[in-house]
């Protein structure tokens, strides 16, 4: 009977198996080659090899996009990283006050579309910006930057940039070998000694991630460039005007394949970096001591007040800018812009419309990367597609969503296919979501599982339980904090997502973000500022209710270890 | 009074209320092997991070040589520390890791690349100087983590628990490794250790810590043959207590704490003048020798309740034909019994 169960198990397996690779293949591999073969065709339909690239890069109006998306993407990068790794550096190795609020402060970008960065520079530095007007006239002074153009974007990138990056080197800060730092101390190496030897060593790899990471979403952002952009054309914007204004879905396809070159380098070195950043910390490491340094913790009290005072700043423009009646003649608050129903935005239905593709994305992503990640982890049939498996779950990180919206308009707009009714409909944004953020959900369940140990299902194996039973009653108990995690994450990057959808969405189902960027083309600014709010409230009330659920689960498993330990 | 060449006076450190270390005086003579042996939690670590510079003294001094080193920064001490992960820098390679510290002091390259040469030899890592840590064994990692503190010529070495993270091979063959460094280069070295068979193989001197105090200072046989509390008779070697009051001759004061080791007690299987009468209740079979647990027959004629332990060599005991329930008699020789004025409820109460 047990070798009877064994069998199931492993069939039960096979089947998950097969069913992740189908579901992965057909909605991320198919599309895909379907933008890429398009690039290489005509219009028509005639194989034209790299025609379509040597028509794009001698037409001056759209190869100059290339260099300034490159100089956009590159200027972002250096700044944002550099600001992120002051403020990390200063919340992990630095003994200032504050710490929580500023780590909230810096993670606030995350909860916005990133339209909402280019309305916020609009109120602030634009023609009757805040700042360019010097608070209307009433200081002695104005101060006028050249907003609309790649000042403006790259204003805007590094705020949507720097809470990534500010993540992603707190994280690699946070470890460190305490021992180092008192071995060069034995051995009188000064500060910055330490600082190059020990120091940029242990986290060289988290820079390089994050470079790469601010550089690919630089790079591939739609949101600010559509905003701030005015007459500076950038890859993204270029994609939604060939595609969108022209028609021109060969072009499309072209530049589509431009704009999946950093990514995609970004995600071969992410793999590679992944496995060395390994073995750098044993057992034996002991963790980083702060030292008590006055003049340190001034300096890096500046700098945090300075980032977070100037992210606050962002989000407090476009809140009390969607209060004022008529910026920046009527200053008096109400709640008329709140009030969808007169401009381009067409009412509240897009955000009712936003809330449910977020909840369903949310609800349908969960399960879906968690059971691929099970398929994948716990799984002993198989290595080869296992391996395939996993390959096609982290595939997403490398496209960004306006590659994914364009590969999904090829595949699913084909007449001949038979998931074309999925075209037009909610479920193709659903779909698009979850794949668009399929990667991070996965990674997340894939290592909340690998801190299982697998003797469990092989206890469990032992005795005769059936997996499913195992799954249910352990896998799925334990990982609870990473399920609401992958929930969340799922969430709130539906909400605020433009780049994949605004190619899918169908003439009457529009959503939140793009009748935000619908608004802010048609003039209503103070309107697309109100929407942005609502959603940037939707999204900490979601973190807020995870964050909750988080804690209630916590005590509730502390609460039962105690028990246990009674018993014991 | 003889000036000793490192001289720890008065030593207290306090974190909160806790005190760390309570008041530690020790002398050190140049050329010595020190070792500061003692349980986890005793002081013994954060007195050697303090001569390192690593942790800060609540109160007392601390002199090298002659010169007061108490406030100075770990840099300007002329101190080596080697650290218990050996903490060698994973991004340079063996022989980078031993020129970090010389590139400190005002040498040219030549002389920076000889003094590598040089200490990559005395490891016997020559070969080994292009690695990098990761490429390294343990046992390889640890000889390059002291190659690295010794090419410094430091006053005083420093060494955090250096063995604890090899497996037992690896251990034996490299105490005699860091003693024939020693021998070598005479480098007055203080050693942290919870391992007393390090200590009594490795030091000149031991310096027994318990809860933040010295509780005795010896040469290794001092220690072992004469401890001055139940505590350092315990902790070093293993030993039996038991009250004077246990058997039927009064030796000495009955408020004594009396205690022998093992292998001083002598077993016949004949009745003698002093012989108690026991009888063995269990063998462990230990290799070269026996350990034997006895219930012994005290004045009233009743058994104990305690057990004795005692080993006997494994030719003898095959000799005397020692089995379980045998009846034998032991003899304790007088100079070998050891008394501790301390009550046999302290004892207990200790553990």
């Amino acid at each position: 009977m047990n070798a009877a169960r064994q069998a199931t198990g492993k069939t039960m397996q096979k089947w998950l198996i097969s069913l992740v690779i189908v579901t992965l293949g057909v909605s991320v591999l198919l599309p895909l080659i379907q933008l890429f073969s398009r690039a290489f065709y005509d219009k028509s339909g005639q194989f034209i090899g790299l025609n379509n690239f040597v028509t794009y890069f001698s037409t001056p109006a759209l190869s100059q996009s290339v260099t300034n998306t490159l100089y956009i993407s590159s200027m972002t990068t250096v700044i944002a990283v550099t600001l992120a790794f002051l403020f990390a550096y200063a919340l992990t190795r630095s003994g200032i006050r504050g710490k929580g609020a500023f780590r909230a402060i810096a993670l606030l970008p995350l909860f916005a579309p990133t339209m909402m960065h280019g309305i916020a520079l609009t109120y602030l530095f634009g023609n009757q910006g805040v700042v360019t007007t010097g608070v209307f006239g009433m200081l002695p002074f104005q101060w006028s930057i050249d907003l609309y153009g790649p000042v403006g974007i790259i204003l805007a990138e590094i705020v949507y940039v720097f809470p990534q990056a500010y993540l992603i080197l707190a994280v690699s800060l946070a470890f460190a070998d305490y021992q180092l730092y008192e071995a060069a101390d034995t051995l009188g190496a000064g500060n910055w000694r330490k600082f190059f030897t020990v120091t940029v060593p242990s986290i060289k790899y988290g820079i390089v991630s994050a470079c790469f990471v601010c550089f690919t979403l630089s790079f591939t952002d739609f949101g600010a460039p559509k905003v701030v952009g005015g007459q500076f054309s950038v890859l993204a914007t270029d994609v939604y005007k060939q595609v969108i204004g022209q028609q021109n879905m060969t072009m499309g396809a072209t530049v589509g394949l431009l704009l999946i070159i950093p990514a995609l380098a970004a995600f071969i070195v992410d793999r590679i970096v992944e496995r060395k950043q390994h073995s750098a910390i044993t057992a034996k490491s002991k963790p980083y001591r702060i030292k008590e340094n006055r003049f340190r913790d001034f300096f890096f009290t500046l700098i945090c007040l300075c980032v977070s005072g100037f992210l606050l700043l962002m989000m407090a423009a476009v809140v009390i800018a969607s209060f004022i009646k008529v910026w920046p003649y009527n200053l008096e608050f109400g709640w008329q812009h709140y009030d969808f129903s007169g401009v381009a935005g067409e009412g509240m239905t897009p955000l009712w419309n936003s809330i449910l593709v977020a909840l369903l994305a949310a609800a349908i992503g969960t399960v879906v990367t968690f059971i691929a990640a099970y398929a994948i982890e716990k799984s002993q049939v198989w290595k080869g597609l296992r391996q395939t498996g996993y390959f096609l779950s982290i595939l997403p990180l490398a496209l960004p969503g306006l590659v994914i919206g364009l590969a999904y308009i090829f595949f699913f707009n084909n007449p001949d296919n038979p998931l074309h009714g999925l075209y037009g409909s909610i479920w193709i944004l659903i779909l698009a979501n979850v794949i668009h953020f399929f990667a991070v959900g996965f990674i997340t369940a894939t290592s909340a599982l690998k801190k299982l140990d697998p003797e469990f299902e092989q206890a469990a194996e032992s005795m005769g339980i059936s997996q499913i039973k195992v799954f249910w009653r352990v896998t799925v108990p334990v990982c609870t904090s990473a399920i609401i995690e992958m929930a969340v994450y799922f969430f709130i990057n539906s909400m605020v997502t433009i780049s994949a959808v605004v190619f899918l969405y169908a003439a009457d189902f529009k959503l939140a973000s793009v009748s935000i960027v619908n608004m802010d083309d048609a003039g209503d600014v103070a309107p697309a500022a109100a929407m942005s709010v609502l959603i940037v409230v939707l999204n900490i009330i979601a973190r807020a209710c995870a964050e909750w659920m988080a804690a209630h689960l916590k005590k509730r498993t502390t609460w039962s270890n105690q028990e246990k330990g009674q018993v014991a | 009074m003889r000036q000793s060449y490192l001289s720890i006076q008065g030593v207290s450190k306090r974190f909160g209320l806790f005190a760390a270390l309570e008041h530690v005086s020790i002398e050190i003579d140049k050329n010595e092997f020190v070792c500061l042996l003692g349980p986890s939690g005793c002081g013994k670590t954060t007195l050697l991070r303090m001569l390192a510079g690593l942790e800060q003294q609540t109160t007392g001094r601390m002199i090298v040589d002659g010169r007061e080193i108490t406030s100075l920064p770990p840099a300007k001490r002329n101190i080596a520390m080697m650290f218990q992960s050996y903490a060698l820098f994973p991004n340079l390679t063996a022989a980078e890791n031993i020129a970090f510290g010389l590139q400190e002091k005002k040498l040219s390259k030549k002389e920076i690349a000889a003094k590598v040469e040089e200490a990559l030899d005395m490891v016997d890592l020559s070969h080994a100087a292009a690695k990098y840590p990761a490429q390294l064994s343990g046992g390889q990692q640890q000889r390059i983590a002291l190659a690295r503190a010794i090419a410094l010529s430091p006053q005083v070495l420093l060494l955090d628990e250096p063995l604890s993270a090899l497996d037992a091979k690896v251990r034996q063959k490299l105490r005699r490794e860091i003693r024939r460094l020693h021998e070598q280069f005479g480098m007055t070295t203080v050693m942290v250790t919870h391992d007393q068979d390090e200590a009594l193989t490795m030091a000149d001197k031991i310096v027994v810590m318990n809860h933040g105090e010295v509780v005795q200072i010896g040469t290794p046989e001092e220690i072992y043959n004469t401890p001055l509390s139940p505590f350092v008779a315990d902790f070093i070697g293993a030993i039996n207590f038991f009250s004077n009051s246990s058997f039927g001759h009064p030796f000495t004061d009955q408020t004594k704490l009396l205690a022998i080791r093992p292998e001083h007690i002598r077993i016949l299987e004949q009745e003698s003048e002093y012989g108690i009468p026991a009888h063995i209740s269990e063998l462990e079979f230990r290799g070269a020798f026996y350990r034997i647990f006895l219930r012994w027959q005290d004045a009233a004629g009743q058994m104990s309740e305690e057990l004795l332990t005692l080993d006997v060599l494994a030719q003898q005991a095959r000799k005397l034909g020692l089995s379980r329930n045998k009846k034998v008699w032991l003899e304790l020789p007088l100079e070998n019994l050891l008394a501790f004025e301390q009550s046999a409820a302290t004892l207990q109460e200790r553990g």
